[in-house]
C-alpha cells in the first residue's frame, strides 16, 4: 500500500461524527430490551418486532461458525452498541476544508467530482446541488411506479410489501450473522419493481437520501415483479471508513416471472494497516431468489476492502429456465482475509448458472473461493459452468480453492475450471523491456485476468473498478 | 556494414556480473558502431545470454564491476523500462506469456510508450491497428494473432516472430536478439533473418548472440566474437563462424591455454 493511503488510512476519521455521542447511543450489549428499544425508536409495528425477537432467539441458540478459512480474535457482542440515532454529520463548508490528501486519492482512484464532496462530508449543495438531484431521480422512479427509499421508510409507507418479503430469501435463523443481523438491523435499501417495468436507471445508494447512519447491520430488500427488471449498485470505489469494526448486512433479491436483478457491488471498506492492524469485518449474507419461470438473478463483486471479507452471494433457482450468475473479483494485500464465493442451488428445470471467480493475492493476505453448485432431484436439464481463477502476487500470500459440487439429478451438467497464476519477476521484465514501467505492468495484467468480471458492471464502475485496483496493488509488486 | 568514423552506440569495459553470489560474465569488453552487425557466439553457459540480460538491466543479475555506455549515457544506473526507452532492445530467448493481456494492447502501449518519449505522436486503436498490421507483412503474420494474448498459447516461430514484429515497432538504437534463431524451422529462420535484414540500416546497430553458423548464412555479420568461460576470447570476421562451425570450439580453448601457457 502506498505511503500516500497508508497515512490516510492511519489517520482517526475526523469528517463524521459529532462529539456528543453518549445521549443517544444505546447501552452496551444485546438483549431483548435493546430490541424493543430499537423497535420502539424507530417506531415499527408489531409484526416487526416480532420478527426481531424471534431471530434473536433464534440468535441465542447458535454459535459463531467457524468453518471459514479466515482468523479474527472473538467477537465480544455484549461489547457492541446495537442503536445509536441517525444524527447529520458535521458538514464542511467547501472542498478547501477537505484534506488534501483524501483528495488526492479521489483524483487517483478518479471519483466523479460530485461524489469526491459527499465522500469527505462537504455539504454538497455548496458544489453540487445533490438534494435537487435526488429529488428529480426520484420523482423519474416514482412516474414509473418503482418504490426505492430506506428500508425503514418502506416499514411505514408500504409495510404490506415489506412484511411479505422480509425474511423470505434469508430466514431469521438462516445463520448466526443473519439471524444477529435480522434481530437489530437498523436500516438499509427498499427497492419495488412493479410489473412490467424496466427501471430506466441503474439505481444506486449513493442517490438515496437518508443513507448515513445506515450503520454496522444494514438490511437491503429488492423485489422485481413479473417481467421487471433492475440493475442495482452498492458501495463506489472511495475508501469507506467506519468506528465499528463488525459489519453484518443482508441483502434479499426475490425476482418473479420473467424478472431480472442485477446486483453490482464494489467494495473498499477500511482494510486494516499493513500489519493487519483494525479494519473491517465485513460478514454479509446475500441472496437471491430466482422465483418465477425464466427469471435471472446476476450478482458481480468487486471486492478489494475489509480486513476480512466473508460472503457468498447466491443464488436460488426455484422457477423453471430460471438463470443464476456469479462474477466477482477479490483482491487481498498486506493481511487481508477473503473466503468468497457463491451457491448455486437449482431446483428448477432447465435452470442455468454460471459462476466466474478471480482472486488476486498480494503480500501476506489470504483469499479462498468457497463455492457450492447444487442440483436438485427436481432439477431436470440443469446446467453450471463454473471457473475459478488465482493469481499471486509475490510469494507470501495464500489462494485457496474449495468447490462443492452436489448433483442429484443425472441429467445436469456441471463442469468446473480453476487456474492459477502468478505475477513474475520475469513477465514484469518482458514489460520493462518494452519500455513498460511495473505499475502500468501490473494494471494491464490485473485488467487482463479480470476483464470477464469487468465486463458485466455498468459502464463508469468498471472504468472506476480498475484504477481501484490498480491503486490497491500499488507497490506489492517490483 | 562497417561505416569509417561512425559513432559508438554501445562500449562495455570489464562489465562483470553475477546471479545469487555466482560470477558470470568476468571481465567483456565490446565497442559496437552504428551501422555494425556483430555475432557473439559460444556454447552453452558460456555467459552470452547473461550479456544479453544484464544489458538490457534484468533484476536478477548483480552487476559487479566494469562500465556499460549507451549512446554517451552510462546504461547502468538506468532502470530496464529506461533502457528500452533509450533504444535498447532485447529479443527474449524464450518470450514470455502474458495470459489476458491481447497482442495488440501490449504492442500499442509498448509503442506509444517510445513514441512519447521521443517526443512523436502516439496513435490510437484504430491508427495503431492499421500501423501494426503493415509491420506484419512484413513477417508473414497472421492477422488474428493481434487479438490473442501476449504469446500464449504461440508456436515457437510464432513467438519469435512477435519478438522481430516488436523490434519493427519500437526502432530500436541497438538490437540484442537472444537466440532468435533457436527452436525456427529454415522457413520461419529466413522469415525472421529477412525481417532483421530490412530493419538494419547505417543508424542502428544488432548484437546476434546465436549458438550456430546457421543464422550468419542469412543474417551477415560484421564482427564474430566468440565467448568462452564469460570473457569475449576472440574476434574476427564473418569468416570465424565458418572456422567455428568445421572446427568446434575446442581448438579456441586449446589456443587459449596455449597463451596462458606462453605468458606464464
Amino acid at each position: 500500500m502506498s505511503a500516500v493511503l497508508q497515512s490516510l488510512v492511519n489517520q482517526p476519521y475526523k469528517h463524521g461524527f459529532v462529539t456528543d455521542i453518549e445521549s443517544d447511543i444505546a447501552p452496551k450489549g444485546l438483549n431483548e430490551d435493546i430490541i424493543r428499544l430499537i423497535s420502539a425508536k424507530k417506531d415499527e409495528p408489531e409484526w416487526l418486532l416480532s420478527f426481531r425477537l424471534k431471530a434473536y432467539e433464534k440468535w441465542l441458540t447458535m454459535t459463531e461458525p467457524e468453518w471459514q478459512n479466515v482468523h479474527y480474535p472473538k467477537i465480544d457482542f455484549q461489547d457492541i452498541s446495537y442503536y445509536s440515532a441517525p444524527k447529520p454529520k458535521k458538514k464542511l463548508a467547501s472542498m478547501d476544508e477537505v484534506d488534501p490528501e483524501l483528495l488526492r486519492t479521489f483524483e487517483k482512484l478518479g471519483v466523479p467530482m460530485h461524489e469526491r464532496a459527499a465522500l469527505a462530508g462537504v455539504a454538497v449543495d455548496v458544489i453540487f446541488d445533490s438534494v435537487s438531484v435526488a429529488t428529480t431521480y426520484k420523482q423519474k422512479l416514482a412516474e414509473v411506479g418503482i418504490i426505492f427509499c430506506s428500508i425503514s421508510e418502506a416499514v411505514h409507507t408500504h409495510p404490506e410489501l415489506v412484511q411479505k418479503y422480509l425474511g423470505t430469501v434469508v430466514p431469521v435463523g438462516d445463520n448466526y450473522f443473519a439471524a444477529l443481523n435480522s434481530a437489530v438491523f437498523t436500516d438499509g435499501s427498499f427497492c419495488f419493481i412493479p410489473k412490467g417495468v424496466k427501471c430506466p436507471m441503474d439505481l444506486s445508494t449513493y442517490f438515496r437520501i437518508n443513507t448515513e447512519g445506515s450503520g454496522q447491520f444494514e438490511r437491503t430488500l429488492i423485489i422485481a415483479e413479473e417481467g421487471a427488471s433492475v440493475s442495482y449498485l452498492e458501495g463506489c470505489t472511495a475508501p469507506r471508513f467506519d468506528t465499528n469494526q463488525l459489519h453484518a448486512a443482508v441483502v434479499e433479491l426475490i425476482a418473479l416471472d420473467n424478472a431480472d436483478i442485477k446486483y453490482s457491488t464494489v467494495q473498499n471498506w477500511y482494510a486494516g494497516d499493513e500489519k493487519g492492524v483494525g479494519g473491517i469485518y465485513n460478514f454479509v449474507t446475500k441472496r437471491g431468489l430466482a422465483k418465477g419461470v425464466n427469471s435471472r438473478i446476476s450478482w458481480t463483486q468487486v471486492e478489494t476492502g475489509s480486513a476480512i471479507t466473508w460472503k457468498y452471494p447466491s443464488c436460488i433457482l426455484r422457477g423453471d429456465n430460471s438463470v443464476g450468475e456469479f462474477y466477482s473479483v477479490a483482491v487481498t494485500n498486506n493481511y487481508q482475509q477473503a473466503d468468497t464465493g457463491t451457491k448455486m442451488i437449482h431446483i428448477g428445470k432447465n435452470t442455468r448458472s454460471t459462476i466466474v471467480s478471480k482472486g488476486i493475492t498480494a503480500g501476506h493476505s489470504n483469499s479462498s473461493y468457497r463455492g457450492l453448485v447444487r442440483i436438485a432431484p427436481t432439477a431436470e436439464g440443469a446446467r453450471n459452468y463454473s471457473q475459478c481463477d488465482s493469481m499471486l502476487i509475490g510469494d507470501q500470500c495464500g489462494a485457496h480453492t474449495f468447490p462443492y459440487i452436489q448433483v442429484h439429478n443425472n441429467s445436469a451438467t456441471v463442469e468446473h475450471e480453476a487456474s492459477t497464476s502468478k505475477i513474475g519477476e520475469d513477465q514484469l521484465f518482458y514489460f520493462s523491456q518494452r519500455g513498460i514501467g511495473a505499475e502500468e505492468a501490473v494494471s494491464m495484467i490485473i485488467n487482463g485476468f479480470c476483464k470477464d468480471v469487468f465486463q458485466q458492471l455498468p459502464m463508469e464502475f468498471a472504468v472506476e473498478a480498475t484504477k481501484l485496483l490498480s491503486f490497491k496493488l500499488e507497490g506489492s509488486v517490483g | 556494414m562497417i561505416i569509417e568514423n561512425s559513432p559508438t552506440i554501445l562500449s562495455v569495459q570489464g562489465l562483470r556480473a553475477s546471479i545469487n553470489g555466482t560470477e558470470i560474465l568476468k571481465g567483456i569488453d565490446l565497442t559496437v558502431k552504428s551501422g555494425e552487425i556483430h555475432a557473439i557466439m559460444g556454447l552453452n553457459g558460456s555467459g552470452k545470454s547473461t550479456f544479453s540480460k544484464v544489458l538490457a538491466g534484468h533484476p536478477s543479475y548483480e552487476v559487479t564491476g566494469g562500465t556499460i555506455q549507451f549512446e554517451g549515457k552510462n546504461l547502468l544506473e538506468l532502470p530496464p523500462e529506461e533502457r528500452a526507452r533509450a533504444g535498447l532492445f532485447l529479443a527474449f530467448q524464450y518470450p514470455i506469456e502474458i495470459p489476458g493481456v491481447a497482442n495488440t494492447q501490449f504492442l500499442r502501449l509498448a509503442y506509444n510508450t517510445v513514441q512519447a518519449q521521443r517526443g512523436k505522436e502516439e496513435l490510437d486503436p484504430l491508427e495503431f491497428d492499421d500501423f501494426v498490421r503493415e509491420k506484419m507483412k512484413l513477417l508473414e503474420m497472421k492477422p488474428d494473432f493481434l487479438d490473442r494474448s501476449v504469446n500464449e498459447g504461440f508456436s515457437g516461430g510464432e513467438k519469435k516472430r512477435n519478438e522481430i514484429l516488436q523490434m519493427a515497432l519500437l526502432e530500436p538504437k541497438l538490437s540484442v536478439l537472444d537466440e532468435t534463431d533457436s527452436g525456427l524451422d529454415i522457413d520461419a529462420l529466413k522469415i525472421v533473418a529477412n525481417g532483421v535484414n530490412r530493419l538494419t540500416n547505417k543508424d542502428n546497430a544488432t548484437i546476434l548472440v546465436t549458438h550456430y553458423q546457421r543464422l550468419l548464412d542469412y543474417i551477415v555479420p560484421d564482427f564474430v566474437h566468440v565467448m568462452q568461460a564469460g570473457r569475449i576470447v576472440m574476434t574476427g570476421g564473418k569468416e570465424l563462424a565458418l572456422e567455428l562451425e568445421t572446427r568446434g570450439y575446442d581448438w579456441i580453448t586449446a589456443n587459449k591455454q596455449q597463451d596462458a601457457g606462453v605468458s606464464a
